[in-house]
């Protein structure tokens, strides 16, 4: 572990760094730091940046901050919080100091993320097909074929390059060591990206002074890849394919992300409504009539999409899409049945999963994880509860796990309860010391836990957006980054 | 030799998204006709009880009903709650910027940026529009606040919407707004200040005639064409025919016809009954025909001529509802 020892002689070697302007009595304590990074060789730029960062006066990063928030309100770039009677349009908070890759953990990030999306493809394309992986006893049949995310209507069917998981959001966390280790992979609809290209504009913005002549790797060309993967997929044989973004509507939350994909796509951002089934195909109702569509970038859920083959009562989806999809008369991403894979209960296999597939070592580590569906694991969990972080399997959005270290006698009894009570539904990890970033906070700029999401395009190869969204948990010492539970976000720069 | 030349991309427009579209812009418009009928009557009316005159702005929306379920005089105040304050009245501006707004956020993937960004700003302020709004010393600033923020909206949509068929959409719905907004501003001075007899149209008094066409920013325009005073047709004509008055009703259904046409010729857009029906009504926009609409006529004109707007408003959203 790197003790504050480390990080003091680092602080002496590159002057006075904190001891002045804005990182004045900036203290990492034992976490990593992903600005410092004690024992971690130095990148020039991260030393031009941290020099411009500490002769920053920091009434004058205040000042931007303000102008920040002000900004991301007036743009709307928002999600919408619904409580009982009223809709309140919330930003995501944005912090300006930020989160830094060297090109080296970018490496290592980048392969890692391309090395886990081929193995989450091959993982579906298995279990829909032959299911040798369950055969040979690497992941327990009943654990897949039982998940809630596991779609039978996907059985024996084709998808393009055998790939299922087109937009895949990795979350990604760094250990007090250093050391990158994936928490879960999102392989749904994950979101967040437009936070990461408007993220970059804000710096831009409010920050420019600070970038000036930094090289730091574009994050713009998110849109073109995800049209042009899109395209890929569609049904062969057309030669501009009309790609459309499917979403819920004006007042889904994450409505602001599909309007940023679509206009970065360059393509129409429907609704269910919009779209119909006719004659095997689906069509989106034009003013000049019907318009074929030959792929849908769909941010509805699996269950929504077609009450034909779903939820029955859905509104939000087009009736009879499902049957026109298996017919190949359209392509959708990400293909249904994918949660089965980014399931907490399947995560804890992944490593075994990447190596019975691909013969190779995961090139970044899971968290080790405990699953309390078998004995030994619940046995362990319920011995050292007050030293985990227990999750629900199905659940997203941080909403009811345990962090042990964080609870109440109380609390830690009620939630033996629980597992007790359903075992299978819990998996348990080590509490992390989760790596941090400077974030301008209320007393000064202090060290706030940070993850980081990567997001993975792939049509018929995978390319990662450099950086991705890196979140920021705001309160002092909360693990949790989620936005609904007090997360905000940085800009990610990968350096060149 | 034949040269097959790539079929050029086409874009298309989902229609649920032009339909919106017409009603962003009608939104945006009838917000600055609102301020503008608020802040002349303010201007003119002869002081804050001067119910007859506040009486109009009721009547020219017709909202006399609704306006009498919640208030019991037409003064300054109770107009002013009505329709700058009144988040429950469909007919406020409240309302209007957060339909306006609610369009533009369905369209927020097709408009500019720029456009998204000062209506929400636009939305905001008109949200937090305070109480005393509506008192003598706050009301002219509000409506100026209003205007300048809608000729801003209608500033930066020419300035920066993209010119496919979206904007064709977008024009056609402002100018439908604006030629329905001058008829129903012509009929209610007409309805209210005169005439039940063809003889006292020429008493009116000049200072009523004054807040009509100031309503409608026309009045410098009509001192430099009639500078020898007024005349109940001659204001009629410059209201309905006059094709250089930016808000006539004959100018506003020319610009309406010109962006159908453009629909139909460049995107091949089905737009014959919308343009059929439009030609019928311009026919009855005359110099010969508005003269002999004197007094009582006029009322029942305005009104055919106003279903006739709304007709087209459906003949063209029918076109690709089906």
């Amino acid at each position: 572990m790197q003790a504050s020892g480390a990080f003091q002689s680092q602080s002496q070697s590159q002057g006075q760094s904190q001891s002045h302007g804005t990182m004045q009595g900036y203290d990492p304590s034992n976490f990593f730091c992903e600005m410092l990074r004690p024992g971690q060789p130095q990148h020039p730029t991260l030393t031009l940046l941290l020099s411009r960062l500490a002769a920053l006066p920091i009434d004058s990063l205040r000042r931007r901050a303000q102008d920040a928030e002000r900004d991301l309100l007036e743009r709307g770039i928002t999600f919408t919080v619904y409580s009982d009677a009223t809709a309140i349009d919330r930003i995501l908070p944005f912090d300006l100091i930020p989160r830094v890759i060297t090109p080296a953990e970018w490496h290592l990030i980048e392969t890692g993320v391309i090395q886990r999306v081929r193995a989450l493809n091959m993982f579906l394309r298995d279990i829909y097909h032959e299911r040798k992986i369950l055969a040979d006893k690497i992941v327990p049949a009943e654990l897949v074929l039982k998940n809630a995310g596991y779609c039978p209507a996907m059985v024996g069917f084709n998808v393009p390059f055998n790939t299922y998981v087109h937009v895949c959001g990795t979350d990604i966390v760094r250990d007090e060591t250093g050391t990158f280790r994936v928490l879960e992979d999102n392989a749904r609809t994950p979101s967040g990206v437009a936070y990461v290209v408007e993220n970059r504009h804000m710096s831009l913005r409010v920050m420019s002074d600070l970038m000036t002549s930094l090289r730091v790797r574009s994050v713009d060309e998110y849109g073109l890849r995800l049209h042009n993967a899109m395209a890929e997929i569609a049904p062969a044989g057309v030669e501009d394919p009309q790609v459309v973004v499917l979403s819920p509507g004006i007042f889904n939350s994450a409505y602001f992300e599909h309007v940023f994909l679509a206009r970065e796509m360059g393509v129409p951002l429907v609704e269910g409504r919009d779209l119909t089934v006719e004659q095997g195909k689906v069509w989106m109702r034009t003013t000049s009539g019907l318009a074929q569509v030959h792929t849908i970038y769909r941010r509805i859920g699996d269950d929504y999409l077609d009450p034909n083959t779903f939820n029955p009562d859905s509104m939000l989806g087009v009736r009879g899409l499902i049957e026109a999809w298996r017919h190949g008369a359209v392509a959708i991403a990400n293909a249904v049945g994918t949660g089965v894979a980014d399931d907490k209960a399947i995560y804890a296999y992944m490593p075994r999963i990447i190596q019975y597939y691909l013969s190779e070592e995961p090139i970044l580590q899971n968290v080790e994880t405990r699953i309390c569906g078998e004995p030994d694991a619940l046995a362990y969990t319920l011995d050292h509860l007050h030293e985990l972080v227990v999750k629900p399997v199905a659940e997203s959005g941080g909403y009811g796990l345990l962090i042990g270290p964080h609870a109440t006698k109380a609390e830690l009894a009620d939630f033996r309860a629980l597992l007790r009570a359903n075992p299978s539904n819990y998996i348990s990890q080590p509490t992390l010391k989760l790596s941090v970033s400077p974030t301008l906070c209320a007393d000064g700029v202090r060290p706030r836990h940070v993850d980081l999401r990567p997001f993975a395009v792939t049509g018929k190869d995978t390319w990662v957006l450099p950086g991705g969204l890196t979140r920021v948990a705001l309160r002092p010492g909360s693990l949790v980054v989620n936005s609904s539970q007090g997360g905000g976000s940085k800009d990610t720069w990968v350096l060149a | 030799m034949t040269t097959i030349m790539p079929a050029p991309h086409k874009v298309h427009l989902i229609a649920r998204h032009a339909e919106a579209t017409i009603w962003l812009a009608r939104y945006m418009e009838r917000i600055e006709n609102m301020a503008r009928i608020l802040d002349v009557t303010n201007t003119f009316a002869r002081d804050a009880d001067d119910t007859r005159n506040w009486l109009s702005i009721p009547r020219i929306n017709g909202d006399l009903t609704e306006f009498y379920k919640r208030h019991t005089e037409a003064t300054q105040r109770s107009v002013g709650e009505f329709y700058l304050l009144d988040q429950s009245n469909p007919t406020s501006v409240q309302s209007f910027i957060a339909a306006g707004r609610e369009n533009a956020r369905t369209l927020r993937a097709l408009i500019s940026t720029e456009m998204w960004l000062q209506i929400n700003v636009f939305y905001g302020r008109i949200r937090a529009l305070p109480a005393e709004t509506i008192t003598p010393g706050h009301f002219t600033s509000a409506c100026s606040m209003l205007k300048d923020g809608a000729q801003a909206h209608t500033g930066i949509t020419e300035g920066t919407l993209y010119r496919d068929q979206a904007w064709h959409f977008y024009m056609i719905g402002r100018y439908l707004e604006r030629a329905d907004q001058t008829t129903r501003l012509l009929d209610t001075r007409f309805h209210s200040l005169a005439p039940q007899s063809e003889a006292v149209d020429a008493d009116l008094d000049a200072g009523q005639w004054n807040t009509l066409l100031r309503a409608a920013a026309g009045y410098h325009a009509y001192r430099r064409e009639h500078p020898s005073g007024y005349n109940a047709q001659e204001v009629a004509c410059f209201m309905l025919v006059n094709i250089a008055f930016p808000r006539s009703v004959g100018l506003n259904l020319a610009q309406v016809g010109r962006h159908l046409t453009q629909l139909r010729r460049r995107y091949f857009l089905r737009m014959s009954p919308a343009l059929e029906r439009l030609d019928q009504l311009s026919t009855t926009l005359t110099v010969e025909n508005v003269s002999e609409l004197t007094g009582r006529k006029l009322s029942p004109f305005l009104d055919f001529v106003q279903r006739e707007i709304g007709g087209l408003h459906q003949d063209i959203v029918d076109t690709f509802a089906g």
